[in-house]
């Protein structure tokens, strides 16, 4: 009861005495704005990142285990001219692996082209053409938004049919719908028989929607005759994902004939591996961000600490009258940090009035919005600044001498 | 007869000037009485507001003991001191010493803060006091929208509203004119009527008059302390 009735006094004597300097507070509160900015639109642009990756990872899922020739992030150069010697996988090599395993929900091959793609008189330039198979749909989870997907008999037989991502329909065809259109592929005619549904691209990165999907024998007639497949295997959820890694590798070492006392030849990527080295690469921005935040909120919390010294020295008579009639060391601390704490408080909420329209040009690049958390956060750290930065002022106060304080003028 | 008020026991206070000791009071033993009207009166640097601080528990004295109603408080810290301020002593000084940017009814309701009162509670005995004063009127005024002897009463009021056992007053009427200082004065006559006790520091013989005993200081030592009849006897 006390200390609310206390804690309210500090508070309005606080409000008036920022009132009663409204240019001296709005300047010392400029290098906490600066810093809370800084906080805010680092934390904004991080879960920005964050989700658009997840959202492009999950889109792409995470219980697939991906065949290949080579690793997904290569670390050194002497890494990469060492998988740069492996054999590629072929078609035979890839059957002869899905045959033996019986813990997938579904498998695919499949092997990919850069392209034009043409209609009539329009064209579109470097568009991803995939070669797979018709349970390529089950393995990525492919929505259609109109028309079919490839069925088994066209994924062997090879007839010239084909599905085309949101983008390649869009700037194609515009409104109107594909199905039943021929495009041409490297001149060869393709029918088309089904469109995707829009997944974006929200890394920036090759977009999902700017491919066409074609049978698999058609791609090596067509594309390329020693094709390097990669075999993506969607792991039935009944198993671990790394016990089906491990015998995944076991089933292609017998296949590639590895001796057993060589290296793997081939590699086995999935999701998780970038979503690593993705939480690698933000800690990092996140630590650099940390950084410059912290040294922008340490000057701003410096003037804060020099403009309470001097509100201290001027109010020194006003503390003097308050110990008089009865206030404790503890009532005159928390007055001063109720104070500084305020005055940093309003810093944060002008940093927050800053950096929200700036979160909307953000949101050109990634999708980034001001959230409730962040905005907690920078209202936090700007309360935390203030009381920190205000503590040595307002223990000084707290310590006056009643009687010398009575005294100053 | 009962405990005196305030008993102070061979109290000295020292300062250290660089090398030089000052002997602001040297072993003063003094008793004060419940419902006293004490004027202390003096030279310049007799130590006149030193005795006054450390009656005022603002102060402790460097050797000697002071019961303040029979409890020891020569020696508690800030904290302890504090609260026996709050409660125990109501402070008017010279220089009004009033919080500027606060209202006559916020300065009056302060000491009720820092004793813990609730607001509704708080604002009742504010109002009472302030009325007391006959400010009820001036009450939402800043102290520089008010005249001397108001805020003089406004600083009475805030003294008195903890209803403390101690009035305390360092040369109330110094920075008034003879009238408003009459005023202030029959102020305090009329408290002591009641029974407030009150000590009040003057240099001024037409003021200690008003107290019904004298102290004289000089050189940190009480040279006299004389009761007499006070100059305003009710008359008829
Ligand atoms: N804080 C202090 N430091 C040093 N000397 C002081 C201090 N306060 C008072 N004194 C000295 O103590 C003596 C008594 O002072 P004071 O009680 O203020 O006298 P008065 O109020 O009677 O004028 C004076 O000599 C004064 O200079
Ligand atoms: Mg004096």
């Amino acid at each position: 009861m006390r200390l609310l009735a206390e804690f309210l006094e500090g508070l309005r004597i606080a409000l008036a005495a920022i009132r009663a300097n409204t240019l001296r507070s709005a300047l010392t509160t400029l290098g906490i704005v600066i810093g809370v900015v800084t906080v805010t639109l680092m934390a904004t642009a991080i879960q920005g990142l964050n989700r658009a990756f997840m959202e492009s990872v999950s889109s792409i899922g995470a219980d697939v285990l991906y065949v290949q020739r080579r690793d997904w992030i290569i670390r050194s150069h002497e890494e990469w001219m060492k998988m740069r010697m492996r054999r590629p996988f072929d078609l035979t090599q890839a059957d002869t692996i899905m045959a033996r395993v019986d813990f997938a929900q579904a498998m695919a091959p499949g092997d990919d082209h850069r392209a034009s793609v043409e209609y009539e008189d329009k064209s579109a330039g470097d568009v991803r053409v995939f070669g797979t198979t018709a349970e390529f749909a089950r393995v990525a989870n492919l929505v259609l938004n109109e028309g079919r997907f490839l069925t088994t008999a066209e994924s062997s037989g090879g007839r010239p049919v084909c599905v085309i991502g949101a983008s390649v329909a869009t700037n194609l065809f515009e409104a109107r719908s594909a199905l039943g259109e021929r495009l041409r592929l490297n001149g060869k005619g393709y029918e088309v028989v089904g469109v995707l549904d829009k997944v974006g691209s929200p890394l920036g990165g090759p977009s999902l929607d700017n491919q066409v999907i074609i049978p698999l024998p058609n791609f090596i007639l067509d594309f390329d005759r020693t094709p390097d497949i990669t075999l993506q295997v969607k792991v039935s959820s009944l198993v671990s994902l790394d016990d089906a890694r491990e015998e995944l590798r076991s089933i292609v070492r017998q296949v590639r004939r590895v001796q057993p006392s060589d290296p793997d030849d081939f590699s086995i990527n999935q999701q998780d591996q970038i979503v690593t080295m993705f939480r690698k690469v933000a800690g990092t921005i996140a630590g650099v961000g940390l950084f410059i935040t912290g040294l922008s909120l340490f000057v701003g919390g410096i003037g804060i600490m020099n403009i309470m010294f001097v509100s201290v020295t001027e109010r020194t008579r006003e503390i003097g009258i308050r110990k008089a009639i009865g206030a404790r060391r503890r009532t005159i601390l928390m007055q001063f940090l109720t104070e500084a704490a305020a005055l940093c408080l309003l810093g944060g909420l002008m940093a927050l009035a800053i950096a929200w329209p700036l979160t909307f040009a953000m949101r050109e690049f990634i999708p980034a919005s001001l959230s409730p958390l962040v905005v907690g956060l920078a209202l936090a750290v700007s309360a935390l600044t203030g009381i920190v930065a205000g503590f040595l002022p307002a223990w000084r106060a707290a310590r006056l001498d009643p009687v010398e304080a009575l005294r100053s003028e | 007869m009962s405990a005196p008020l305030i008993h102070l026991e061979s109290i000295s206070r020292r300062y250290q000037m660089g090398g030089e000791t000052i002997h602001a009071l040297r072993e003063v033993s003094l008793r004060i009485n419940r419902g006293e009207y004490v004027a202390i009166m003096g030279p310049s640097g007799s130590g006149k507001s030193t005795l006054m601080n450390l009656i005022g528990c603002l102060d402790t004295p460097t050797s000697g003991r002071y019961f303040l109603n029979g409890t020891d408080v020569s020696h508690m810290d800030d904290n302890r001191l504090a609260e026996v301020r709050n409660r125990e002593i109501g402070f008017v000084f010279q220089t009004f010493n009033l919080l500027p940017r606060s209202s006559a009814l916020h300065n009056v309701e302060l000491p009720l803060i820092y004793a813990g009162l609730s607001a509704e509670q708080r604002r009742g005995i504010a109002l009472q006091a302030i009325r007391d004063v006959g400010l009820e009127d001036r009450m939402h005024h800043k102290p520089n929208e008010l005249s001397g002897g108001q805020r003089q009463r406004v600083a009475v009021a805030r003294a008195l509203v903890n209803k403390p056992s101690i009035l305390l007053a360092d040369e109330p009427t110094g920075n008034l004119d003879s009238k408003t200082g009459e005023e202030i004065m029959a102020l305090f006559e009329n408290l002591s009527r009641r029974g407030n006790t009150i000590i009040l520091v003057t240099h001024e013989e037409d003021i200690a008059r008003h107290a019904r005993r004298i102290l004289r200081i000089r050189d940190g030592l009480i040279a006299s302390d004389e009761s007499r009849e006070p100059l305003h006897e009710t008359a008829g």
